[in-house]
């Protein structure tokens, strides 16, 4: 499928989806509730078939928690970037995805573990890297401990 | 035969956790496996990752492109060259520059040379691991040769740094090219002899086929890329999907098989190394003359965010990077092949020996600093 006609199968399942402006990949801005009934439809569709998430990850912007999604399909190749912004910089919480793609059940982890973005219904939600006491997320933006480096 | 209170608190208690790691010699450096046994059979397997977490994606928020860039070489090390161009690549797309024939050329030439010798380790470590110690000496032989070709052109031998946003650190050496020619007639030579050694060995077919069965679906739903994901079916090759550096100008084949089990995805590797002779080569004669640096003012990437994938030894490598405009960027995410690697080895190898999980995690050819990053 085209650019434009991956937007507009996004659009006709989430019509207040709004378009990015990634050059790159056709990217598509939903909002955090819609995310599990898109990915669902995406995977499943025969059309979209996108069954390979490759990539999964969070980003500390000044308007929120972007969180990136970024999905290709084996079957037709063509490639999708869905965008979620969580305003909610305290306690940021999302659907998880990891009951469509099981790859995302650990990129979640690892989200979870340097951002704090709590993942609903993910099976196994714990620090993937640092120890379970570690206090804050250093990816953070606003992140200090006593031994971080002032540049 | 109804079960007594006994049988059944025997039962139970038959079951016992063991610690693979971090310190044990088959996961290559700081992972462990929770494992779960049933006498001599896996129940199931929790990997544990962070012991060597040195937050890398933190630091290069601080640090610019060009900095960061050292980093990266600490991931997979032994795609060090990869995951430098990885970087180069996204930073020169986001500057919309493009580099010369010349260093696209040198580029996938030496990453090609790490793709070998990175193979020529895991077959290596690989052969060491099911109980065979002649594969270690074999390997590292000829992996030296390699290593002397980065050492005279890059001045160093495991993390190079050689590839950099815009082109290359300096120009190769005067030797460069006939070195290559002699390694690529000297290990048509001896690749034969790793197929006499092993490939062909009772043993050891014993011991890898239909061990560890991964499926494809399986293999696409965890994300598993590289040679582990292609000896199952899955078509992940980054150099077919979207190519990028000289690999537009050469012909090879994409290995891939159906089966799935840890023999198929031992010769995805083994006959890779004999395509990336080929592509060799295609290339080495052809070099053309060319700038090697581009003449950049500054590197900095525009506003905006950027992707690039390539394909390291292990698979699919990615480079997200979300920038303000700044000389370093607001965000960058190393999508690790092995991280999504990892987590296979609990569906394959559940229900099978203690002693082929040796085999099934030497056969993810997993290098633990690239999953903790």
């Amino acid at each position: 499928m085209t650019r434009e006609e991956l937007t507009a199968f996004v659009l006709e399942q989430v019509p207040d989806m709004k378009a990015g402006t990634n050059k790159q990949f056709p990217e598509c801005i939903v909002n955090a509730e819609q995310i599990n009934p898109l990915a669902k439809a995406l995977k499943e569709n025969a059309i979209t078939k996108m069954d390979y998430l490759f990539c999964e990850t969070a980003a500390d912007r000044k308007d929120g928690f972007h969180m990136v999604y970024h999905l290709t399909s084996s079957v037709h190749k063509h490639n999708l970037m869905l965008k979620v912004i969580l305003t909610d910089k305290v306690n940021p919480s999302i659907p998880t995805v990891s009951d469509v793609w099981h790859a995302a059940e650990f990129y979640e982890r690892e989200i979870f573990d340097l951002f704090g973005i709590r993942f609903e219904n993910h099976p196994n939600l714990k620090r993937i890297f640092l120890e379970d006491d570690w206090i804050g997320y250093p990816l953070r933006k606003d992140y200090k401990d006593d031994f971080i480096l002032e540049r | 035969m109804e079960e007594t209170l006994v049988d059944i608190d025997f039962k139970e208690k038959e079951e016992y956790i063991i610690n693979m790691g971090p310190q044990h010699p088959s996961t290559h450096g700081v992972l462990r496996f929770e494992t779960c046994l049933q006498g001599e059979k896996v129940k199931y397997i929790i990997p544990h990752c962070g012991y060597i977490h040195r937050g890398i994606e933190k630091m290069s928020e601080s640090l610019t492109y060009p900095q960061l860039l050292h980093l990266t070489d600490r991931m997979d090390y032994l795609s060090a060259h990869i995951n430098n161009e990885a970087v180069a690549l996204c930073v020169e797309n986001a500057m919309e520059v493009e580099v010369s024939d010349r260093v696209k050329y040198i580029r996938t030439i030496l990453a090609e040379l790490s793709r070998i010798a990175s193979h020529q380790l895991w077959w290596s470590a690989f052969g060491m691991d099911l109980g065979a110690l002649t594969t270690f000496f074999y390997g590292l032989r000829d992996r030296e040769k390699i290593l002397d070709i980065f050492e005279e052109t890059t001045g160093s031998r495991l993390i190079q740094s050689f590839i950099t946003p815009g082109g290359l650190m300096a120009d190769i050496h005067p030797n460069f090219q006939r070195r290559v020619k002699e390694f690529i007639t000297y290990f048509r030579k001896k690749l034969p002899e790793y197929d006499q050694l092993l490939t062909g060995n009772v043993i050891f077919r014993e011991r890898t086929m239909g061990i560890g069965y991964m499926s494809k679906e399986d293999a696409i739903d965890f994300a598993v890329t590289g040679p582990s994901g292609r000896g199952s079916g899955f078509q992940c090759d980054v150099r077919k999907i979207a190519p990028y550096s000289a690999y537009p100008f050469v012909q090879f084949n994409e290995i891939t098989y159906t089966e799935g089990d840890t023999y198929h995805r031992y010769l995805v590797r083994m006959k890779e190394m004999w395509e990336s002779l080929n592509i060799l080569e295609q290339l080495v004669d052809n070099i053309p003359q060319g700038e090697i640096m581009l003449n950049l003012k500054a590197i900095k990437a525009p506003k905006g965010e950027y992707y690039q994938r390539v394909e390291t030894a292990r698979g699919e490598l990615g480079v997200y990077i979300v920038s303000d405009g700044a000389p370093s960027p607001a965000r960058i995410k190393y999508r690790s092949p092995n991280f999504s690697n990892l987590f296979i080895i609990n569906k394959i190898s559940a229900n099978h020996k203690i002693a082929d999980l040796v085999a099934i995690s030497g056969s993810l050819d997993l290098v633990i600093p690239d999953i903790d990053r």
